[in-house]
């Protein structure tokens, strides 16, 4: 299979006013299309620097980021928001649903963005799926937590992304719901034949995927297929 | 998405957003709307104002036009009248003592002596209708309403002027171009011009205004008649006046007073700016993650700006046309502020044109005051849903937001100017409007780093609490200071100078006998001996005797009026057009000091041309200097004299003062009049002394400083009325945006109450924190305004009114009880909720 991402040489770092922070360092990384990954490490290993990184949600200092075959760093912020309406989606800890917009409206809104017709039914459709479609009309305040995240997987799914980042799905979640919401998410996937890349702590989480990578001091310390 | 496809959506995500959030838009929509609301009434005020003044110009003036001189019209210049009137109407009008026998009642009023059919549109608005015919078959007057009032005199009574009593035949209640105020000042008594030689009037020391009114042939024609006669009469001592050009200076007359209304509405609604700078600020920064959030799914920057630029947009439109209908809906009471100042009745109605423009104020401030919390948008990565950065570094170095500053900075000063159509003024007004928000933004920020420096860490938890608000993130203390602070500084400000001035005026009336409280006028040279017995009869003191002469400018250095124009030479007609009233004498008095020349108090022949003094205001505004020559016309004798010195008069007291002061050895035997000054210690001895003196020498007019006193109170109040309102507006608007940032900062605290109230703080320790932040807020607020207030007034007492500048502690006090209350209570009503529900309630609430 063609690789949907790949990193060449990759390095992220921040200046503060004492020292230049290097929070990833020429990281190399292929993921084939279709594949599932799960990237784990400690804390500040720079697990989310990577996954915004990969998501075109910030440019490397160095290397190569290349996206559905497009070079991210070469990209204005206008075009990385296109790629990020056509072929990514998201999903959060803390699930990021807008908070002054229904269940139905938060995933009406990247079809909306990317003009797709029929949106209203598209969406409604989703949350049917997610088993939300007598919850369409409420607010992100009037759900439970595993509630919306299941809406957060209806609108990552919306427009039928090429790649899915995940960012602790359930890290917000108790035990039971975070079964469920994961058993949908893998579900959802398999059916769409999305690339799914989960950032994790959750190392029974991560041996759901075909392939871990581990991380630790902004650096690949393990790379392994199961 | 094609491009309007892409607008609708981002018109659809404003709305989403919006209907959620509809208590934290409250204080942006009510700043707005009480701004707008105020400006469109005042718009409309001025446009009605403008639409009547054009459709009653003809019944203010009552003719087509109006001949004015201070001397009796010649035969030639009456048939001139003739040759292009259908009518004339005549009058001679002057000031002049009236009686009343009913009650002995004694005023200085105007007299209006009339003849002929005068107004020829328009009418003399009596009691009873149509009173004015009897002024045509005999002695017969019509006294001005309130005058009768005040006498408890009524229609059948009578009035005697000079020698001769006339019946009451009705009570004037509006004469053409008549205001109000002018008739507090001077009221009017009209009678017919038949019987004036009978009252003994018509010849008078003082100056008497010959007026002629003409109903013309062909008022058509009454502009290219007006020229053709100013051509004729160059002097320019003969003023006349059509209806267009009485259309053009009442017309300019109330486009200042609406402009200055507007000024007034113009403060609230930059106060209410303030309010609207401050609310999208705190809730752009609320909605930094909603937009990151966006930003992932692929909104772009431009689109996450232009929603929330939108949804601003709308809300200020939306507040604008609300202003706009309550403005429309007040606009009927606001004749009643300037019902004073107009010489007509003025009925309100709806002005489209007022109504659009003040919505279009408003959608324009609500953008430019949001505009620099909106292009922070830019800066909001993705990124920020996991790391929320609050990009504030740098952000004063944006360029663009220095364009935005640069920005209002310009509106502002376009806008006074518009209103004002003046620039210096309008910058004026401007800087001083910055000057104050500066002083008064710098105070704040230097309150929060004084309380942060020197925080008392040994108060208890509760003051501690409330206090540490004021510095903490997210605080209203800049915005309320700023806001409060303005509304204090102009409510004091006007109290105070309303107390130094009436203080100025009580100054000159305390029981000191040395000072005079009572003018005698028009006194004949063959009275004076006789009336300076009689004052000395009456036990009074004589202060002062002034011999008065009238003349005019007949030349400046040789060159006469017509001359100088021939030559362009830049010297003003006014000049020459004036009477010049001249005294003698050969010493200064207290209220003079020469600035440069010499005084020369007496005159020797051989010493050559005639040394006179000239005030040294007069000389620059008339480009007047030390040697030139002026030359005189007294009464038909030319006397030619030299400006040896310039002089710098106090004209604030009681004595009389000139402009020009002969020295003794000229005038002496010329005609003249004389004014004696004297000095009555109680109102009832002044009532007794008017009455005798008016029943023994009718034409002497008095001016009775208590009198004027009272009249200048009344003229104060109405003037005052119009002045509340102004400092109402702004008081209205400090409050609305004070209720507003207690919304706002409400969803900043109730995190921090509910968590209090969870670590078991009772409701009452929570109420405490809250009412303790309100009380240091408002009391900060106004002790700065109040300071603030006392440089302004001590500056205008010392600059302006130039007088002695004293606090008066009632107004400070009361400015200080009332806004520290005010806002500590609607800082409590408005935070009642966050005690008054559950603390899962409020949260809930609170993340939706």
């Amino acid at each position: 299979m063609p690789d949907i991402l790949r990193l060449s040489e990759v390095t992220k770092s921040f200046r503060t006013v004492k020292e230049n922070l290097v929070v990833l360092e020429k990281v190399n990384l292929s993921i084939p299309e279709g594949t599932t990954l799960a990237i784990v490490g400690p804390s500040g290993s720079g697990k989310t620097t990577l996954l915004g990184l990969c998501a075109g949600l910030d440019r490397a200092t160095s290397g190569e980021v290349i996206l559905d075959g497009v070079i991210l760093n070469a990209q204005s912020e206008d075009q990385l928001a296109r790629i990020r309406n056509r072929s990514v989606g998201f999903i959060f800890q803390n699930f990021q649903l807008l908070p002054t917009l229904t269940a139905l409206e938060n995933v009406m809104v990247p079809l909306e963005l990317a003009g797709t017709p029929g949106a209203e039914r598209s969406a409604a459709e989703l949350l049917d799926k997610v088993g939300l479609s007598a919850r369409l009309h409420h607010y992100p305040s009037q759900l439970s937590g595993g509630e919306q995240q299941r809406v957060s997987l209806a609108r990552a799914f919306a427009n039928k992304p090429k790649i899915l980042f995940a960012d602790e799905p359930t890290g917000n979640l108790d035990a039971e719901t975070s079964e469920k919401v994961i058993n949908l998410l893998f579900d959802l996937n398999r059916e769409a034949g999305t690339t799914l890349v989960l950032v994790t702590h959750d190392m029974e989480l991560a041996a759901k995927t075909r392939r871990i990578v581990r991380i630790k001091g902004g650096k690949i310390t393990a790379d392994t297929e199961q | 998405m094609t491009r309007s496809g892409q607008l609708a959506w981002l018109f659809k995500m404003a709305w989403r957003d919006t209907r959620r959030n509809p208590s934290r838009l409250f204080l942006f929509l009510a700043s707005v709307t009480l701004g707008i609301a105020a400006l469109v009434a005042i718009y409309s005020l001025g446009d009605n104002l403008e639409k009547q003044i054009d459709e009653q110009a003809a019944g203010l003036l009552g003719a087509d036009q109006e001949w004015t001189a201070n001397r009796p019209f010649s035969v030639e210049e009456r048939q001139s009248a003739d040759s292009v009137a259908e009518a004339v109407s005549e009058e001679w009008s002057f000031g002049s003592m009236v009686s009343f026998p009913e009650n002995n009642g004694t005023r200085l009023t105007q007299i209006r002596a009339l003849d002929g059919g005068f107004p020829f549109y328009g009418e003399l608005e009596t009691i009873p209708e149509n009173a004015k015919i009897q002024l045509e078959s005999g002695p017969a007057a019509l006294v001005d309403q309130n005058l009768l009032l005040q006498f408890n005199v009524s229609v059948g009574d009578s009035v005697k002027v000079g020698e001769l009593t006339f019946l009451i035949a009705g009570a004037l209640r509006q004469a053409p171009g008549q205001t109000g105020i002018v008739a507090t000042v001077a009221p009017i008594v009209y009678i017919p011009l038949q019987y004036l030689p009978e009252t003994g009037l018509d010849k008078k020391g003082s100056r008497i205004n010959y007026r002629y009114f003409l109903q013309l042939q062909q008022p058509g024609r009454s502009g290219e008649v007006a020229e053709a006669l100013r051509k004729k009469w160059p002097h320019g001592d003969i003023t006349i006046r059509t209806i267009e050009d009485q259309k053009a200076s009442t017309g300019r007359l109330f486009a200042n007073l609406t402009g200055f209304l507007g000024l007034a509405g113009f403060v609230a609604l930059l106060l209410g700016c303030i309010g609207v700078a401050s609310s999208v600020h705190l809730y752009i920064k609320e909605k930094y993650n909603s937009i990151a959030i966006l930003r992932c799914m692929g909104v772009t920057s431009a689109q996450g700006f232009l929603i929330f630029l939108i949804q601003i947009g709308l809300i200020g439109l939306v507040g604008s046309v609300v202003g706009a209908v309550a403005g429309s809906f007040f606009q009927k009471f606001l004749p009643v502020l300037v019902a004073d100042f107009l010489p007509f009745k003025l009925s309100p109605s709806i002005s489209p044109f007022a109504v659009l423009q003040g919505i279009t104020l408003g959608v324009i401030v609500s953008l430019l005051f949001s505009l620099s919390s909106l292009i922070d948008i830019r800066n909001i990565t993705p990124l920020s849903v996991f790391r929320i950065q609050v990009q504030e570094n740098g952000q004063s170095r944006d360029p663009l937001k220095w364009g935005i500053y640069t920005s209002i900075v310009f509106f502002v000063v376009l806008f006074s100017y518009l209103q004002l159509r003046n620039w210096h003024s309008a910058l004026l007004f401007s800087g001083g409007i910055l000057a104050s928000f500066l002083i008064l933004a710098a105070f704040a920020k230097l309150v929060i780093v004084l309380v942060r420096r020197f925080f008392p860490v040994r108060w208890g938890f509760v003051p501690r609490q409330g206090l540490s608000n004021l510095f903490r993130p997210n605080n209203q203390t800049l915005t309320m200071m700023i806001a409060l602070g303005l509304g204090t500084m102009l409510i004091t400000t006007l109290l105070l100078s309303r107390n130094i001035l009436l203080g100025q005026i009580n100054s000159q009336v305390k029981n000191e006998a040395d000072r005079p409280n009572m003018v005698l006028f028009d006194i004949q040279d063959h009275q004076l001996q006789e009336l300076e017995g009689f004052i000395n009869e009456s036990d009074l003191p004589l202060i002062q005797s002034v011999p008065i002469v009238n003349m005019r400018l007949a030349s400046v250095n040789g060159y006469d009026y017509l001359l100088a124009q021939k030559d362009s030479l830049d010297v003003r007609s006014g000049l020459f057009s004036r009477e010049y009233r001249v005294t003698y004498r050969d010493s200064l008095s207290d209220s003079e000091k020469i600035t440069s020349g010499k005084w020369i108090g007496t005159y020797q022949r051989a010493n050559g041309l005639i040394p006179v003094s000239l005030e040294g205001g007069y000389a620059e505004r008339n480009g007047l200097k030390l040697g030139d020559t002026l030359t005189f016309n007294v009464q038909g004798v030319p006397v030619e004299t030299t400006i040896a010195s310039l002089r710098e008069v106090d004209w604030r007291g009681m004595q009389t003062n000139f402009i020009l002061v002969f020295p003794n050895g000229v005038l002496e035997k010329a005609p003249k009049f004389h004014v004696l000054t004297t000095y009555l210690s109680t109102l009832e001895k002044s009532a007794k002394f008017q009455q005798e003196l008016v029943s023994r020498y009718p034409n002497i007019s008095i001016v009775d400083l208590n009198l004027i006193l009272q009249t200048l109170d009344k003229v104060a109040s109405k003037v005052g009325f119009v002045i509340r309102f102004m400092a109402l507006l702004s008081v209205l608007s400090g409050l609305i945006v004070l209720v507003g940032a207690v919304v706002v900062s409400k969803y900043q605290r109730i995190r921090e109450s509910v968590l209090l109230r969870t670590l078991g703080a009772g409701r009452s320790q929570i109420l405490w924190i809250t009412g303790l932040e309100y009380f240091y807020l408002g009391l900060l607020s106004s002790v700065t305004g109040i300071l603030l207030a006392l440089l302004a007034s001590w500056s205008l007492a010392r600059f302006s009114f130039k007088s002695d500048f004293e606090i008066s502690w009632i107004p400070l006090l009361g400015a200080f009880f009332g806004i520290v209350t005010l806002t500590v209570v609607i800082g409590l009503l408005n935070s009642r909720e966050v005690v008054s529900r559950s603390p899962l309630d409020v949260l809930r609430q609170e993340n939706g």
